[in-house]
C-alpha cells in the first residue's frame, strides 16, 4: 500500500507539474461550455437580406420595415437592378433577396393578387428552409393587418408546445454530449498517451522491474486521470445547471452513478489503447480518430441518430458515448428516473467488463 | 540541403508504419462517413396523433400531414398520456392532438384549434417540425377556405403569392452543402495535427540535437517541414476531390484552380500554426493537447455547422481570427455557387495574412539554443 502510495504521488506530480496541459485541461470544458451555451446556435438572427422594390409603395415599405424590425433580418441592401442578385449571392453578402413586383400595392389592393419573390443562397439548405419560413410568416402576418376588416372564415389556429426546452436552447442537446467527449478525451486519450509514454521512453522497463505489481502501476496511472474527470463534470454540471440554466431534472444522485460509470469505461478504453500501441502518436491517432470522430459524429452529441443511413444507426450502438450521452439526456433534461435508463447502465457494465478482459489478457507484463 | 532535409522527414514518416495508413486511410473513411452522419436535414419526423374527433376534416388533415413527406406517422393514441408516452420512449418526435367538436367548431363557429405538442430536447428539430407542421395545417385550413368561399359565393380576399426560390443548392441536400465543408476539415485536421506533433516529437526523441548542432539554418529548417505536410495535404485534397465527384456527384461549379490556390495557401498556414505549438511544448501530450483546443474552437467557430450569422456580435468577431472560417466559406462558395476568386478576394487576403504571420512566428520561435 506505501508503495503504491508512493506510486500515485510520482504520477500526481507527472501530471500536475505540467502546467500547460493542466490548464487546458480545466478550461477545455468551460470554453466548450461557454461555446455550445452561447455562441453556437441554429436560431436565425440578424440575417442579412437584400431588397429589390420597383414599386416603392405603401405596401412593399410596409413589409421590408417589418422584416427589418424583427430580430430575424437585416435589410443590409437595396439594389435597383435585378442583375445585381447574383454578385450579391456570389461575394455572401446576403443569404436571401426579397424581389416584389411592380405596381404591388395596385395589384394587392384591386387584382386582390400580387406576387412576391423570396431568393435565398441556399447553399446552406436548412438555412434557406428556416429564413424563408420566417419571412412568409412576416408577410402572411402583414396580410393578415390587411384582412382585418373584414372576417376571415375558416381558421385553424395551432397551439404549439415545445416539451422539456421551451425557449429551444442549443445547450440542452450540447450538455450531454459535451460531458461525454470531455470524459473520453481525458479518460481515454490521456490514459492510454501517459502509459504508452513510458513505453515510448524506455522507463516503463524500469517500472516493471520494481517490486510493483503491473496492475497496481496502471491503476496508480489511471488515479489522476479519474480525479481530473471528477473535477471535469462536477465544473460542467456547474456551469449548465447556474450559467446556462439547464435545470438538472431527474435525480442527480442517478447522474453522478452513471457518470462514474462512463468515467470507468472510457479509462478502460485507454488501458486497450494503450496495450495495443507503442508510440504516443499513434496512441493519440487511434484515441483521436477512432474515439473523438465518433463520439461527436455518431453519438447524437451534433447530429441525430435518427437521421443517419440504417448502417451507421447500427455502428452508433457500438459507441459507449452514445449510451451515456442518452442516459444523461433522460436523467438531466427529461428528468426521467432510473427505469429509463436501465437498458444504457446494462449495456455499459458489459462494455466495460469486455473491454476491461481484453486489455488485461493482452497487458505484457514482460518485455519483448 | 533542404533537398536532404525534406528526404529525411518523408522518409520519416512513410516508414512509420501508422502515419502513412492514417494520412490516406482517415481522410477516405470520414469523407465517406461523414456527410451521412452529418445530416441535419429535418425529414421524416415521427408524429404520434391523439385524434378525438374522428370527423372527415380531421381525417383529411391527419392525411395530407402524412402525405407532405416529412412526418412518419408512428404511432396513434387515445389521449394525451398515451402519446406522451410514445415521446418518452423516443418513438415519436411531435404529437398532434385534434379535439373533439374540431369540425363542428370549424363550420359553425368558422374556427377550430388544434394541439402541437414538440420533443424540443434537440431544439433545432423540435423547432422546425412544429412550424412545418403549422405550415401544413395553414394548408389545410387555406383549401378548406377555398372551398368555402366558391361554395358561399363570397368575394375574394387580398393574397399575396409568396414565391420561394432556392439558389445553388435546388434540391436543399444538406450532403452537398456539407462536402465542401469537410474537405476544408479534413486539411485542416492532416496539415494541422501532424506538423504539431513534428518537432515535440524530435525534442522527445532527442534528435532536435542533432540538427541544432548541425549549419542548418532555422529557416530552412521550418521549411523543410512545412513542405512534406504541403504535399501530403495536397495528395489528400486530390483524394477528396475525386471522392467528391464520384461519390456524391458534386464537382466544383467554380474553377477548380480557385479552390487550388486557396487550399494550398490556406494549408501553409495551418501547419505553420502546427508548428509553433510544436515549437513551445515540451512534450507530445502537450502539443497534442493545445491542438485538440484550437481546432475544437477553430471548428466550433467556423461556420461549418452552424451559420456564423446566427451567432451574438461577440463570436462574429472571433471569427474572424480563425483561418478556417474563411477557407470554409471559400470551399463552400467556390463549389456550390461558382463563386471566383475575384468575389472572394477579402478570403483570399485573409489566408494569404495567416499564412504569412504563422510562418514567420514560426521561424521566429524555434530555438536551436536551449
Amino acid at each position: 500500500m506505501k508503495q503504491f502510495r508512493s506510486f500515485l504521488q510520482k504520477e500526481l506530480y507527472h501530471i500536475f507539474r505540467d502546467v500547460r496541459t493542466i490548464m487546458i485541461l480545466l478550461v477545455m470544458p468551460v470554453i466548450q461550455m461557454i461555446l455550445f451555451g452561447y455562441a453556437i446556435s441554429t436560431e436565425v438572427k440578424n440575417a442579412k437580406i437584400a431588397v429589390y422594390d420597383p414599386s416603392k409603395d405603401i405596401a412593399t415599405r410596409r413589409i421590408i420595415e417589418q422584416m427589418d424590425n424583427s430580430k430575424s433580418f437585416d435589410v443590409v441592401e437595396y439594389i435597383v437592378n435585378p442583375n445585381e442578385i447574383e454578385k450579391l449571392f456570389l461575394e455572401g453578402k446576403v443569404k436571401m433577396v426579397m424581389v416584389f413586383g411592380e405596381n404591388f400595392n395596385e395589384n394587392l389592393l384591386h387584382g386582390n393578387k400580387t406576387q412576391l419573390q423570396l431568393i435565398t443562397d441556399a447553399t446552406d439548405a436548412n438555412f434557406a428552409t428556416s429564413i424563408s419560413n420566417y419571412a412568409s410568416g412576416i408577410i402572411a402576418n402583414y396580410q393578415m393587418e390587411l384582412m382585418q376588416q373584414n372576417k376571415i372564415p375558416i381558421t385553424i389556429q395551432p397551439e404549439i408546445r415545445l416539451l422539456y426546452n421551451p425557449q429551444m436552447k442549443g445547450a440542452y442537446n450540447f450538455v450531454p454530449g459535451v460531458l461525454g467527449l470531455i470524459l473520453m478525451l481525458i479518460c481515454a486519450m490521456m490514459t492510454s498517451m501517459a502509459i504508452v509514454r513510458e513505453k515510448e521512453l524506455g522507463t516503463m522497463e524500469v517500472l516493471l522491474v520494481s517490486p510493483m505489481k503491473p496492475l497496481l502501476i496502471i491503476i496508480a496511472k489511471a488515479v489522476p486521470y479519474f480525479l481530473l474527470s471528477c473535477i471535469n463534470l462536477a465544473t460542467v454540471l456547474f456551469l449548465s445547471y447556474f450559467v446556462l440554466n439547464v435545470p438538472i431534472a431527474g435525480s442527480l444522485f442517478w447522474l453522478i452513478v452513471v457518470s462514474m460509470l462512463f468515467i470507468f469505461l472510457s479509462l478502460s478504453l485507454g488501458l486497450l489503447v494503450s496495450t495495443l500501441v507503442d508510440t504516443q502518436i499513434a496512441a493519440m491517432l487511434i484515441s483521436g480518430m477512432v474515439f473523438m470522430m465518433p463520439v461527436m459524429l455518431l453519438s447524437g452529441m451534433m447530429f441525430p441518430i435518427e437521421n443517419m443511413p440504417v448502417f451507421l444507426q447500427i455502428i452508433s450502438h457500438i459507441i459507449p458515448a452514445r449510451w451515456y450521452i442518452s442516459a444523461v439526456k433522460d436523467l438531466m433534461i427529461k428528468g426521467l428516473g432510473f427505469s429509463a435508463v436501465v437498458e444504457e447502465i446494462s449495456v455499459m457494465l458489459l462494455m466495460i467488463g469486455v473491454i476491461l478482459s481484453i486489455s488485461l489478457i493482452k497487458f505484457k507484463v514482460r518485455l519483448d | 540541403m533542404l533537398k536532404y532535409l525534406i528526404e529525411k522527414e518523408f522518409k520519416q514518416i512513410l516508414r512509420n508504419k501508422f502515419l502513412p495508413k492514417v494520412i490516406f486511410v482517415f481522410p477516405v473513411v470520414m469523407l465517406l462517413i461523414l456527410p451521412f452522419a452529418a445530416n441535419y436535414e429535418i425529414k421524416h419526423i415521427n408524429l404520434s396523433v391523439v385524434d378525438n374527433d374522428h370527423s372527415s376534416y380531421s381525417s383529411r388533415l391527419i392525411r395530407k400531414i402524412t402525405s407532405s413527406g416529412y412526418f412518419n406517422l408512428t404511432n396513434v393514441s387515445d389521449n394525451y398520456n398515451q402519446a406522451i408516452k410514445s415521446i418518452e420512449a423516443e418513438e415519436a418526435d411531435i404529437i398532434l392532438q385534434v379535439p373533439k367538436d374540431f369540425e363542428k367548431n370549424l363550420i359553425v363557429e368558422q374556427t377550430s384549434k388544434v394541439m402541437i405538442s414538440a420533443n424540443a430536447v434537440n431544439g433545432m428539430k423540435g423547432g422546425l417540425g412544429s412550424s412545418y407542421l403549422s405550415n401544413i395545417i395553414n394548408d389545410f385550413a387555406n383549401e378548406v377556405r377555398g372551398e368555402w368561399i366558391t361554395v358561399q359565393g363570397l368575394s375574394s380576399i387580398p393574397i399575396i403569392d409568396i414565391v420561394p426560390q432556392n439558389k445553388f443548392n435546388v434540391h436543399l441536400s444538406y450532403k452537398i452543402f456539407m462536402v465542401p465543408a469537410i474537405m476544408a476539415m479534413l486539411i485542416t485536421l492532416i496539415t494541422g495535427f501532424l506538423p504539431a506533433m513534428n518537432i515535440v516529437n524530435e525534442k522527445e526523441l532527442g534528435t532536435i540535437e542533432q540538427i541544432n548542432v548541425s549549419p542548418v539554418k532555422k529557416f530552412t529548417f521550418i521549411i523543410s517541414k512545412l513542405i512534406p505536410y504541403w504535399i501530403i495535404g495536397t495528395i489528400v485534397f486530390m483524394f477528396a476531390y475525386i471522392i467528391a465527384r464520384l461519390v456524391y456527384d458534386l464537382t466544383p461549379a467554380g474553377h477548380l484552380r480557385s479552390i487550388y490556390v486557396s487550399t494550398a495557401i490556406y494549408m501553409l498556414g495551418i501547419s505553420g500554426l502546427g508548428l509553433i505549438i510544436s515549437n513551445y511544448s515540451k512534450t507530445i501530450q502537450q502539443a497534442m493537447f493545445v491542438v485538440f483546443f484550437f481546432m475544437m474552437v477553430m471548428i466550433l467557430m467556423s461556420g461549418l455547422y452552424t451559420p456564423i450569422s446566427s451567432m451574438p456580435m461577440w463570436a462574429q468577431y472571433i471569427t474572424y481570427l480563425n483561418p478556417l472560417r474563411y477557407f470554409i466559406e471559400t470551399m463552400r462558395s467556390i463549389y456550390l455557387k461558382g463563386s471566383g476568386i475575384i468575389d472572394l478576394r477579402y478570403n483570399l487576403y485573409a489566408l494569404i495574412g495567416f499564412a504569412l504571420l504563422f510562418n514567420t512566428w514560426a521561424v521566429l520561435s524555434y530555438r536551436k539554443s536551449s
